[in-house]
C-alpha cells in the first residue's frame, strides 16, 4: 500500500476489532500451512527433524515482515525481510510466477546452507507482496562437508554463493540454474527434492493469500496489516517503557575466530529513553580472519530472538521493531563486508549476541532475564567412506547443552540452541547411517553453573569408528569462557572436545573449533557441552534444592 | 439378546449408557467421578442403571486414570535399567525447549536420575552383539530399585527394536526377583528406532502399569462379586478394546482411552448415517479435541506427545487439542487486541454466567448474553446472573467501542475464527481438504458452534449425534478389541530379502492371534490389516500405506507410495529411493454390530417439542428463535434456522440459513445454504 494509505489506517484504522484479530490469525495460518508443507515434503533432515526452515510475507515496498510462521526457526525471524529487500532493489524485473533463488549473505543472509527462495505474490494483476521461505541445505559445496568450516579466510572457501538468481520464470522451472546448484554441492541427489519442498511451500503460500484477500477483500486486509503493524510497535513500547530508563552494557566473548587464536568480544550497550530502547554494539571487535563474522541480516536477526525471548507476547510483524534501533555494528565483526568469510555466523555468532543481549538487560530487569545458556549449536561434522555401503557419507550432527537458571527455576537441560527449535537426531539413527558406536551419551555431571536457581546441564558424548576413514571438524563456543551466571549466580562449566588418534589424545588448539581431524576404526571423539549458568546467589537455594542437585553431582 | 454398557470415566463425570439390542432401548446415567476411590463412582453409576450385573453381556470401561497419572507425574514409582553410558535418555530428550520463545520452563523427566540404572551390554546398529550382557548387574541393579522403594520397572537397551536378546534376557533376570508383574522391556511395548522415543513409551507404560491394573482389578472383583459374569473389557488409545485380564501388561494402550472412545463413537455413527468422512469437533469446558474419520475409519497417529518431552509411539486414534471450550477467558492483551483463551475458568471459579464467583467474561458467557444457552438450565444452580454477565461484557468491550452484545459477539467470532483454523491445520497436515468432510461436533460445547464453525470451513453439512455428551460412552459400547504391532524395518525397498517382511507379518499377526486367546472375548471373526510405512533416502516423515493381502508386494506397495505422495503435496520423487521404514499389522477381533437405530425418535411431535422462542443474536441482529427440546422431535421434524434444540447433555444453535431434520439412527442433519 501507499504510504498516504498506512497514514490514513494508522490514524483511523476502522477496522473492527474482530476482523483485526481474525486476520491476524489468518495471515498466520498462511504462514503455518507454508511451514508445514516445507517441512514433511523435505528431504534435509535439518529441515524435517530439525524445523531448520521458515516461512513468510513480507511487504511490497520495502520487505518488512507482515506475518511469518510461529513455528519457523527463530533465528529467521529478521533475516528473510533483509532477504526480500535486497532481492527488491536488485530484481526490478520479476514477474508474477518467479521465483528467485538467493543465499548471498552480504545480501540480507546468513551462512550459505541457508537458502532462501523469494516469490512475488500477484492479486488481482497487481503486485500485492513477497513470500519467502528459507531452508537449511545440509550442503552447499564448499571446504567442509555440511559447511560449518571453521578455518576459511575467503566466502569463496566457503560454498556455493548464490546472488538472486531466477529459479523459475513464469512458472517454469530454468533447468540450467539447477544443472549449476547441483554440480556444485554434496549429495546433489537429494537438494532437487529440496528444492521442489521449498517451491511448493511458496505455491501454498500463493493458494492461501489468495483466499484470504478473496475473503475479506484487498483494502480490509491492507488497513488490517497497518493496523497490527501499529499495535506491535504499542506493544514493544509499553514494554521498553517499564524499563527504568538509562544505560546498561555487557559483554559476550567468543573463544576464537578459528583461525586467529584471541577472543572476539561482543560489547553492548543499550540506551533506554521512554519508549525507546538502542543498542550500540561499536565497542565489538573489528572484522575477523576467520569465519565468525555476521553479517548484518543475520546480527539484526539475533538481536530480534533476544527481544522476543525476553518478551515472548510480540507479534510476529515489523512493527515490535520499529521502537529498537540497533547501532554501531559498522567497522565491527557483527557486520562483515565481502569477502570476510561467515560460516559460523547463523549458528555460533548470533547466539552470543543474543547471550549479550540477555546480559545487558539482565540488571535493567531482573524478573524476567536468564542467565547464559550453552549457546552454542555445537556442530560437529564427519564426512568419510564406509568400505561396508561402499559409499561416501557426510554426517552433520549438533548437541544441547545447559539453559541459564531463570527467575522462577533451574535451567534446562541439553537445552537446544537459543537461535533454533531444532531436535537433534537420535543416537540410533546415526549408527544406522554411519559407521560409529556412541560409548555414551548422558548428562554431564557437575556442569550447571551453581545459583539459587542453578544452570541446566550440558551434555557428555563419546562416539568411535568403526571402519573406514573420517574427518571430523567442530564448531563450537564457549569453550575457553562458560556461560556466565548473573545476580550473583556462576558460570557454567565451559565446552571441552578430545580427540583420540591411535591412543594419542589431543585437544583442538582453538578448543571449540577445528577440522581436518582424520578418523580411521577404534579412533574416538569426544564433547563435553556447556552447562548453563546460574541464576542469583547459590546460598540462597534451597537445601531441598540441593539435594535433589546430589544426583547430578558425579565423582 | 445382548446387553451392552459403556463407562467413560472423565476428570469431572463418570458417564453411563447401557444398550438393550433385543428390547431396543438405552439407558444413560451421569455420576461425579470420585477421585479418591475411582471404583467406588463406577459401582454407583452401575447400579442407577437399574440393571442386574450378572445380565450384562458387554461391559466397557474408558478411563483417564493413566494419563493424568502421568501429566500429573503422580505415576507409581518406577526405574530403569539402561545400556552402560545411556541412563539419562529419558532426561535429555531431543534437545528442544518448551517454547520456540522465552528461555525460562523446565522438564521434569518421568523417572528421576537417581532411579536410572546402567549395565554393561551393547548391541550395534545391525543387531550384532559388540558387549555381552551382565547379567550379575542387571540382578544387582534391580535389587537395588527395589530397595529404593521401586514397583514397576524398565528395561531399555540400544537397538532392541533390531535384536532384543540382551533386553529378553535381562527382563527375565529381573522378573525372577522382582516381587509383582510390572517389568517391561522396551521391546515388548514397540519395536521401533529412536531410543528416547521408545523409553519414553515404555515409561509412560510402567509409570500407569500399576495403577491401572490396580484399579481395574478392583473394579474387576467388585463386578464379580455382584454377579458379573463375564471379562471386564477396558478402552484403548487405538479405539479397539482389551480384556483386563491384560491391562497389566497393555496399561500404555490405556491412555487417552476416553477421548478416543468418542471419536471412535462418530466414526460408528455418522457411517450408519452414511457420511465416510467426518470431522470431529468435541468442545468441553477447557478443550476442543480435533479428529478426523476418512473412509469411516478414525485416522491413527503413532507419532503423539502426551506432553513436553513425553512422546509415546503407540498408535492412538489421532486427536488435536486446542485450548479453547466454553470456559476459555476474554481478555485484552497490552497491544489493544481482543484474546479469547487460552486461559480457562475451568470449573471453579467457571463462568460468570454459572454463578459461582467467576468475573472475566467467557466464551460461555458470550453465548448466554446473545440467548444462545438457556439462562435456566445452569447445571447445579439457579438462574445464570445475566445482569452481571452484561456488564462484564460491557466493561470488556468498552475500550474496544463496542457494547455487551458487541463484545459478546466478538469473543464468539474470534473463537470460531481459533477453532476453524485448528481444524484447517489438522485437515491439511493430514492431506485433506475440510470441505470433503461433514462436521461432527459432541461434547456439552461442541453443538453450540458446529453451525458457525462450519461455516468458516465451507462444509455444508453437519451431523450431530443424539447424545452428544455421551459420545465416548457410546464409543465403549461400540468398539472391537484390537491390537497393534509395529516393527522397525529401514531397508530399501529394493534391497529386502525375499520373504523378509512376510516373515515379520506373520510373526505379529501370529502374536495377535494369541492375544485374542489369552482374552477369551467372543468376536463374530478375526480381521488383519497389514499395513508399510515408507518414505524416499534422506526424509524424516513416514508416509503409511497399506499392505493388501498377507503378503508384502513390493510393487503394490511402491505404487501405493507414489500415489499418496501424489495425492497429499502434488509432488512426485521418480529420481529418489523409497526406503521401508516399518511394517504394522493390526489384529481386530469384530464383535456384533449394534444397530444404532435404537436413537431413533419414537412418537414425539413438533408441538411437544416446541418450548416457545428465546432472543438471541445473529449476524448483526436480534431474533426471536425457536426453542425445540430434542427428546420430543418427530423423525420427520424440519427445523429452519434461527432456532436452538436444547437436551440434557447439550445446545445446538440454528442460525438463519440453516435447516435441520432427523435421520433414521436419531442424529440431526443440519444444511447450511
Amino acid at each position: 500500500m501507499d504510504r498516504a494509505a498506512t497514514t490514513s489506517a494508522t490514524s483511523t484504522s476502522g477496522i473492527d476489532p474482530v476482523t483485526l484479530t481474525v486476520i491476524e490469525k489468518g495471515l498466520q495460518q498462511v504462514c503455518s500451512e507454508m511451514d508445514l508443507v516445507h517441512e514433511k515434503t523435505s528431504f534435509s533432515p535439518v529441515i524435517s527433524e530439525g524445523l531448520d526452515r521458515s516461512n513468510g510475507i513480507y511487504h511490497r515496498e520495502d520487505g518488512r515482515m507482515i506475518a511469518q510462521g510461529a513455528m519457523g526457526l527463530p533465528i529467521f525471524l529478521g533475516v528473510m525481510q533483509e532477504t526480500t529487500r535486497a532481492v527488491i532493489a536488485d530484481r526490478t524485473d520479476l514477474k508474477d510466477g518467479d521465483v528467485v533463488l538467493v543465499n548471498d549473505p552480504y545480501m540480507g543472509g546468513t551462512h550459505l546452507m541457508d537458502v532462501k527462495m523469494v516469490r512475488p505474490f500477484y492479486y488481482r494483476g497487481r503486485l500485492w507482496c513477497y513470500l519467502a521461505n528459507t531452508g537449511h541445505w545440509p550442503d552447499t559445496g564448499g571446504m567442509v562437508p555440511g559447511g560449518f568450516n571453521s578455518t576459511a579466510t575467503e566466502i569463496y572457501q566457503e560454498g556455493l554463493r548464490l546472488p538472486p538468481v531466477r529459479l523459475v520464470r513464469e512458472g517454469a522451472m530454468d533447468e540450467d540454474i539447477i544443472r549449476i546448484v547441483l554440480a556444485n554441492v554434496r549429495v546433489s541427489s537429494e537438494r532437487i527434492g529440496d528444492i521442489k519442498a521449498q517451491i511448493a511451500a511458496l505455491a501454498t503460500g500463493v493458494k492461501r493469500l489468495t483466499a484470504l484477500l478473496d475473503r475479506y477483500g484487498e483494502a480490509t486486509v491492507e488497513a488490517a496489516i497497518a493496523e497490527l503493524e501499529r499495535r506491535g510497535e504499542a506493544l514493544m513500547r509499553a514494554h521498553v517503557a517499564a524499563i527504568p530508563d538509562g544505560t546498561y552494557s555487557a559483554s559476550a566473548y567468543m573463544d576464537s575466530d578459528g583461525v586467529v587464536d584471541a577472543p572476539l568480544e561482543i560489547a553492548c550497550t543499550a540506551t533506554v529513553a521512554g519508549s525507546d530502547l538502542t543498542l550500540d554494539f561499536a565497542r565489538s571487535s573489528p572484522p575477523c580472519r576467520g569465519p565468525m563474522n555476521s553479517v548484518w541480516a543475520s546480527t539484526l536477526s539475533a538481536v530480534y530472538v533476544a527481544i522476543k525471548h525476553i518478551f515472548p507476547d510480540l507479534p510476529m510483524n515489523a512493527g515490535c521493531f520499529a521502537p529498537l534501533t540497533v547501532t554501531g555494528t559498522e567497522g565491527t565483526f557483527l557486520k562483515a563486508e565481502e569477502p570476510r568469510p561467515v560460516a559460523g555466523c547463523a549458528s555460533e555468532t548470533s547466539q552470543r549476541i543474543v547471550e549479550a543481549v540477555c546480559l545487558t538487560l539482565a540488571e535493567a530487569i531482573p524478573g524476567k532475564l536468564f542467565a547464559a545458556g550453552a549457546g552454542s549449536s555445537g556442530n560437529l561434522s564427519l564426512g568419510g567412506y564406509d568400505p561396508a555401503t561402499g559409499q561416501n557419507y557426510i554426517m552433520y550432527t549438533f548437541s544441547g547443552g545447559g539453559y541459564g537458571g531463570w527467575w522462577g527455576g533451574d535451567g534446562l537441560t541439553n537445552g537446544c540452541s537459543t537461535i533454533g527449535i531444532s531436535k537433534n537426531q537420535p543416537v540410533e539413527i546415526l549408527e544406522q547411517r554411519y559407521p560409529l558406536l556412541f560409548e555414551r551419551y548422558n548428562i554431564r555431571e557437575g556442569s550447571a553453573g551453581a545459583g539459587e536457581h542453578r544452570g541446566g546441564y550440558g551434555l557428555d558424548y563419546r562416539f568411535r569408528m568403526l571402519r573406514g576413514e573420517g574427518k571430523a571438524s567442530f564448531l563450537m563456543e564457549h569453550g575457553r569462557f562458560g556461560p556466565p551466571g548473573i545476580l550473583g549466580g556462576e558460570a557454567g562449566l565451559p565446552n571441552r572436545i578430545r580427540i583420540g588418534q591411535a591412543g594419542r589424545v589431543t585437544t583442538p588448539e582453538h578448543l571449540s573449533k577445528g577440522e581436518g581431524y582424520v578418523l580411521h576404526e577404534g579412533d574416538w571423539i569426544e564433547v563435553l557441552t556447556p552447562g548453563g549458568g546460574g541464576y542469583g546467589d547459590p546460598s540462597r537455594r534451597t537445601p531441598a534444592a540441593r539435594a535433589a542437585d546430589d544426583a547430578y553431582r558425579g565423582d | 439378546m445382548t446387553l451392552s454398557v459403556g463407562v467413560d470415566v472423565g476428570g469431572t463425570f463418570t458417564d453411563f449408557l447401557l444398550l438393550d439390542a433385543a428390547a431396543s432401548t438405552f439407558r444413560t446415567a451421569k455420576v461425579p467421578t470420585t477421585t479418591d476411590d475411582r471404583a467406588r463412582g463406577f459401582l454407583d453409576g452401575i447400579d442407577r442403571l437399574a440393571v442386574a450385573p450378572g445380565a450384562i453381556d458387554w461391559l466397557v470401561h474408558g478411563t483417564t486414570a493413566g494419563t493424568n497419572a502421568v501429566l500429573e507425574r503422580k505415576n507409581a514409582p518406577t526405574g530403569i535399567i539402561t545400556t552402560a553410558g545411556f541412563r539419562d535418555t529419558l532426561e535429555l530428550g531431543r534437545r528442544t525447549r518448551p517454547k520456540p520463545y522465552g528461555l525460562s520452563g523446565n522438564f521434569t523427566p518421568l523417572i528421576p536420575r537417581r532411579l536410572r540404572r546402567e549395565v554393561a551390554e551393547r548391541i550395534d546398529a545391525t543387531g550384532a552383539v559388540v558387549v555381552p550382557l551382565d547379567e550379575a548387574a542387571v540382578e544387582r541393579e534391580a535389587r537395588a530399585l527395589l530397595a529404593e522403594g521401586v514397583e514397576s520397572v524398565v528395561v531399555h537397551f540400544m537397538h532392541s527394536y533390531v535384536n532384543d536378546a540382551h533386553e529378553a534376557r535381562a527382563a527375565a533376570i529381573v522378573r525372577a526377583i522382582w516381587p509383582n508383574e510390572h517389568v517391561v522391556a522396551g521391546h515388548e511395548i514397540i519395536r521401533e528406532v529412536r531410543e528416547f522415543e521408545r523409553a519414553s513409551t515404555a515409561a509412560i507404560h510402567a509409570g500407569i502399569g500399576p495403577i491401572v491394573s490396580r484399579y481395574i482389578t478392583s473394579v474387576a472383583s467388585e463386578l464379580a462379586g455382584r454377579g458379573f459374569r463375564n471379562e471386564l473389557l477396558v478402552m484403548q488409545a487405538n479405539g479397539g478394546m482389551l480384556a483386563a485380564s491384560l491391562v497389566a501388561e497393555q496399561a500404555v494402550q490405556t491412555v487417552m482411552s476416553g477421548p478416543a472412545a468418542g471419536v471412535l463413537a462418530a466414526a460408528a455413527i455418522a457411517g450408519a448415517s452414511g457420511h465416510a468422512n467426518i470431522i470431529t469437533g468435541d468442545m468441553g469446558g477447557t478443550s476442543f479435541d480435533v479428529a478426523l474419520v476418512v473412509g469411516g475409519e478414525p485416522v491413527i497417529s503413532a507419532e503423539k506427545d502426551l506432553a513436553y518431552g513425553v512422546p509415546i509411539r503407540i498408535p492412538m486414534i489421532d486427536i488435536h487439542t486446542v485450548g479453547a471450550g466454553g470456559g476459555s477467558l476474554a481478555t485484552i492483551d497490552a497491544a489493544g487486541m481482543l484474546r479469547v483463551g487460552p486461559e480457562s475458568a475451568g470449573s471453579t471459579p467457571g463462568p460468570i454466567g454459572y454463578g459461582r464467583g467467576g468475573t472475566v467474561p467467557t466464551i460461555t458467557d458470550a453465548n448466554f448474553h446473545l440467548g444462545r444457552l438457556n439462562p435456566g438450565a445452569v447445571t447445579g444452580a439457579g438462574e445464570a446472573p445475566l445482569a452481571a454477565v452484561e456488564s462484564a461484557l460491557d466493561a470488556l468491550g468498552a475500550p474496544l467501542g463496542l457494547d455487551a452484545t458487541g463484545a459478546a459477539d466478538a469473543i464468539v467470532k474470534i473463537a470460531i475464527a481459533e477453532l476453524a483454523g485448528a481444524i484447517r491445520l489438522v485437515s491439511i497436515e493430514k492431506g485433506h481438504d475440510p470441505r470433503d468432510f461433514a462436521y461432527m461436533p459432541f461434547g456439552g460445547a461442541g453443538p453450540l458452534h458446529a453451525v458457525e464453525i462450519a461455516r468458516e470451513l465451507g462444509i455444508p453439512r453437519i451431523v450431530v449425534p443424539r447424545f452428544p455428551g455421551l459420545t465416548s460412552a457410546l464409543g465403549c459400547i461400540l468398539a472391537d478389541v484390537r491390537h497393534d504391532f509395529v516393527q522397525t524395518v529401514s531397508t530399501p525397498v529394493a534391497a529386502l530379502q525375499p520373504g523378509a517382511v512376510d516373515a515379520i507379518l506373520a510373526a505379529q499377526a501370529g502374536a495377535g492371534r494369541a492375544l485374542l486367546e489369552r482374552e477369551k472375548v467372543a468376536v463374530r471373526r478375526v480381521e488383519i490389516i497389514h499395513e508399510a510405512d515408507l518414505l524416499y533416502k534422506g526424509q524424516t516423515h513416514v508416509l503409511r500405506v497399506p499392505i493388501t493381502g498377507d503378503r508384502f508386494d513390493a510393487a503394490a506397495v511402491l505404487a501405493a507410495f507414489a500415489e499418496a505422495y501424489r495425492t497429499r503435496f502434488e509432488l512426485e520423487f521418480p529420481e529418489m529411493v523409497p526406503i521401508l521404514a516399518n511394517v504394522r499389522t493390526t489384529i481386530v477381533g469384530l464383535r456384533e454390530k449394534v444397530d444404532l437405530a435404537v436413537f431413533a425418535p419414537s412418537g414425539g411431535s413438533m408441538e411437544a417439542a416446541h418450548q416457545g422462542t428465546r432472543r438471541a443474536f445473529f449476524a448483526g441482529e436480534w431474533h426471536d428463535a425457536a426453542i425445540y427440546l430434542r427428546e420430543h422431535l418427530p423423525a420427520d421434524a424440519v427445523i429452519d434456522g434461527p432456532a436452538i434444540v436444547e437436551q440434557a447433555d447439550s445446545t445446538l444453535v440454528l442460525d438463519p440459513g440453516s435447516r435441520a431434520t432427523i435421520d433414521h439412527v436419531g442424529n440431526i442433519i443440519v444444511e447450511l445454504s
